[in-house]
């Protein structure tokens, strides 16, 4: 019984653990442009090692 | 003429047809000087990764003019465009409207190996944004615009700027998680109600009910907020619209469910609550969609320059066209817009007034004669002294008007008020009779009947019909090369009886049609090519580019008087290519279009005309609009009278010689006889009849560059398909009444529950998203259905 108040105590913080990152990383601007970082990843860095 | 068949060489920089014997280097070809010279300033930058991205990703380069930038080191601009400033370090976000691929992406990321002094650049490729960080100190701002302008990424720079949109698209999506979160849990902590818990477990039953409502307070409140406040605004302005009858509903749901939890009469409805608010939220996040980097509302002050040099003692200064005064003296370069009606100071100067007046050939200007802003200089640079400040100049002066002054919203009724309002007044009747029969039979159930009437009466399916119906439809359109500016303008279309076209880079296009009138051999073509292509006025160019005999010659005394002709000796030969006078040309000219003479050892040998083609599949769009009106306006003299008359129909009136006004008073004369009337333009001229039309849509053969304020943008090529997209819109909204009829079923259903009091938590749990889930899949899947039909055939 109790067990089942202590769960429920848990998944409701941990989901707004979540709900509160999802808030922060779109005031952060991580959504955006959503096109950019895709092709970023592709350029070679061959300059730097130069 | 004989020609010789040659193979397609295409420019290396900017995929470009061009000539082989073109621009070279290494043993890349180029179309144009500036092209190689962009591949250069790569090369020995060791940037041409960038060619290997994308082939030819490049923009051409048309007009750079050196300083152009200068204005902003100006501290007041400087202050405006700086997110960030201090000694050592400064932030600056330039909209560059030429970014359209991964090559750019790349390049303008790389910007610190072609400038010192940039420390990080960073794209947004959705905004088409860089946000430069740099060291002032080490490099100055036009320095950093001068770079990334000769490389053809050209900062557009607007000092009025809108303060960023993104707000609110962030605003609703924070609302939409906070909504997907609640709905979530108050679903999971429900299903122990519908699963049979009651009697046993009291404890953990009330726990969830409240815990419930803990959940529901953030979903109504925070995330149905603009439903509440949508509903209060409607009524001060004493109409009903679709929030009205939402707002009523949620509240009912919510005190109605906080009532049965505290009274222990109940589960309560919550997780129906939120689950409608999440899917409200979804309907509006989608139709909220819009194309960032397309501007659908500019006004005339993003055709003028922002600075322009003024003589301030013995130095020419950039200053601020706002600040302007009467009496200063000003210089305008080649290209540039003048900013203000001026005297001109210098003997000539050719003005080319497109953008006003949509008449094509620049018009000659004396000393002394007025300058009207918005005019463009085609030449050498010249002085003029200001004589009217901008902002009461002749151009300015049709932003004055009343249709300028009005706010975004037109009085237009959308369909889906139209539906809320009669379907409101319905529910009305029905919760009021309801009442009075419960009253009479049964009084304690009263209150319980009345707010189930009102909880079911939701009318969450028929929200979310338009925005999914529409909001597919935008997608489609876009995907066809159809911007419109937000959903509704599909609806607006649907209604279109009468087409109205600008002439001048609507019907016709940039490209150039050209015809040499008159005897030369293939010796003597390919001797003018070779002397055009020493010169860089368009004539010469549209020339070179139309011959393809090539010869090995060189030019002797070559001599240009810019704006009137070219000279040269080839092979023994003088040849003079340039305006009938330049030419000493006597003879009778039978019409008026832009003429180019040519003359060998003094003997006129014919001329080319030119002439703007007429873009391709007009003929097609033309039989397609057979049913609606159609009409023509242009701001050109009647030199094009016949031609236009080939190609329209003979119903249609072909109205020259339209200023701007004109063209405005055109299309409301054919509003107030009751025409829906669809205007399509291109240019500043254009943008009051395409303000005052029911749907206004700019054309462009590139939609990164200047198009007036409209409804929609479509592309060029486009424009062929134009009778398809409104018989588009059409059967989107068909398929939004079909939708309406959907989810009035639904509500039917769910009434007749409501009406004899069975409504309980689980019937409204299932029948509330089964309703909204058929009406957004339907509309989905009809949109899909119809748009493939129409636009692949």
């Amino acid at each position: 019984m109790n067990i089942i108040i202590a769960l429920i105590c848990i998944s409701l913080t941990v989901a707004l653990i979540f709900l509160g990152l999802f808030l922060w990383s779109l005031k952060s601007g991580q959504f955006d442009d959503t096109y950019g970082p895709s092709v970023r990843m592709l350029f070679d860095d061959k300059k730097k090692k130069k | 003429m004989a020609f010789e068949v040659k193979e397609q060489v295409v420019c290396y920089h900017c995929g470009q047809l061009c000539e082989e014997q073109g621009f070279k280097s290494e043993d890349k070809i180029f179309c144009c000087y500036g092209c190689r010279t962009v591949y250069e300033i790569l090369n020995e930058n060791n940037l041409c990764e960038y060619y290997s991205y994308e082939s030819t990703p490049g923009i051409n380069l048309k007009y750079v003019s050196e300083d152009t930038y200068a204005y902003l080191d100006e501290a007041p601009i400087k202050k405006k465009l700086l997110t960030f400033n201090s000694d050592s370090f400064a932030r600056v976000s330039f909209f560059v409207p030429s970014i359209h691929c991964i090559s750019c992406i790349w390049l303008l990321e790389n910007l610190q190996k072609l400038s010192k002094g940039v420390v990080k650049s960073e794209v947004n490729f959705a905004r088409k944004r860089v946000a430069i960080d740099y060291n002032p100190s080490v490099v100055a701002l036009s320095e950093i615009a001068r770079v990334m302008a000769s490389l053809g990424y050209a900062p557009q720079v607007n000092l009025s700027e809108e303060k960023k949109e993104t707000t609110s698209s962030k605003d609703l999506l924070m609302k939409l998680a906070v909504a997907g979160f609640g709905f979530g849990n108050i679903m999971l902590l429900s299903f122990p109600e519908y699963l049979g818990l009651e009697g046993t477990e009291t404890t953990l039953k009330n726990l969830f009910s409240y815990l419930n409502i803990a959940l529901a307070v953030p979903v109504t409140f925070y995330s149905g907020r603009d439903y509440f406040s949508n509903a209060l605004q409607s009524f001060k302005q004493r109409q009903i619209n679709i929030d009205v009858p939402i707002a009523v509903g949620l509240a009912a749901l919510f005190f109605r469910s906080v009532y049965d939890i505290l009274s222990h009469t109940g589960a309560g409805y919550l997780d129906s609550l939120a689950g409608l608010v999440f899917f409200l939220l979804i309907g509006r996040w989608f139709q909220s969609k819009t194309y960032e980097s397309l501007a659908f509302d500019r006004d005339f002050r993003s055709y003028f320059p922002l600075a322009v040099q003024k003589k301030n003692g013995n130095e020419w200064k950039p200053i601020v066209i706002y600040d302007l005064e009467k009496g200063d003296t000003i210089r305008v370069r080649n290209w540039e817009v003048m900013p203000a009606d001026s005297l001109l100071l210098d003997s000539e100067a050719y003005f080319d007034y497109s953008f006003v007046t949509g008449e094509s050939k620049p018009v000659r200007v004396k000393a002394g004669e007025l300058v009207y802003a918005g005019g463009r200089l085609v030449g050498k640079p010249v002085s003029l002294v200001v004589e009217k400040k901008t902002s009461q100049s002749h151009l300015t002066s049709l932003w004055n008007k009343e249709i300028f002054q009005k706010s975004g919203e037109s009085s237009y009724r959308k369909m889906i008020d139209l539906a809320a309002r009669r379907f409101t007044w319905v529910i009305l009747a029905v919760a009021l009779i309801t009442a009075g029969y419960w009253y009479w039979a049964d009084a304690s159930q009263m209150w319980l009947v009345l707010t189930s009437v009102l909880m079911v009466a939701c009318p969450c399916a028929l929200a979310l019909a338009a925005p999914f119906t529409y909001g597919n439809m935008l997608r489609v359109f876009g995907r066809h090369g159809f911007y419109l500016k937000n959903a509704d303008v599909i609806e607006r279309l649907s209604k279109i009886d009468t087409v109205v076209f600008d002439k001048t880079g609507t019907i016709t296009n940039g490209a150039a049609q050209l015809d040499f009138i008159g005897v030369m051999d293939d010796r003597e073509l390919a001797w003018v090519k070779t002397l055009t292509s020493s010169s860089s006025h368009p004539l010469s160019n549209l020339i070179t580019k139309s011959i393809a005999v090539n010869s090995s010659s060189p030019v002797a005394d070559f001599f240009e008087k810019p704006g009137r002709g070219i000279e040269g000796n080839m092979g023994g030969h003088h040849i003079v290519v340039g305006s009938a006078e330049y030419v000493k040309f006597t003879g009778f000219l039978p019409e008026i279009s832009s003429k180019v003479f040519v003359s060998i050892d003094g003997q006129v040998r014919g001329y080319f005309k030119i002439e703007t083609s007429v873009r391709e599949g007009i003929e097609e769009l033309m039989k397609s609009l057979h049913s609606k009106k159609v009409a023509m306006l242009s701001g050109d003299s009647e030199a094009d009278h016949d031609r236009m008359k080939k190609v329209f129909p003979a119903t249609a009136s072909l109205l020259f010689n339209q200023n701007p006004h004109d063209k405005l008073e055109y299309i409301s004369a054919l509003q107030s006889a009751s025409n829906k009337v669809l205007m399509l333009g291109d240019g500043l001229n254009d943008s009051g009849a395409l303000k005052q039309s029911d749907v206004g849509v700019a054309i462009t053969d590139d939609t990164g560059v200047f198009t007036p304020s409209c409804d929609g943008i479509l592309e060029g090529n486009k424009l062929s398909q134009l009778n398809r997209f409104i018989s588009l819109s059409r059967s989107a909204t068909s398929i939004l009444k079909t939708g309406f009829a959907i989810s009035f079923f639904y509500n039917i259903i769910a009434l007749s529950f409501a009406v004899s009091g069975h409504l309980t938590p689980l019937i409204a749990a299932i029948l509330m998203p089964i309703s909204s889930i058929s009406v957004v899949g339907f509309s989905t899947l009809a949109v899909n259905l119809v748009s493939n039909k129409t636009l692949r055939s």
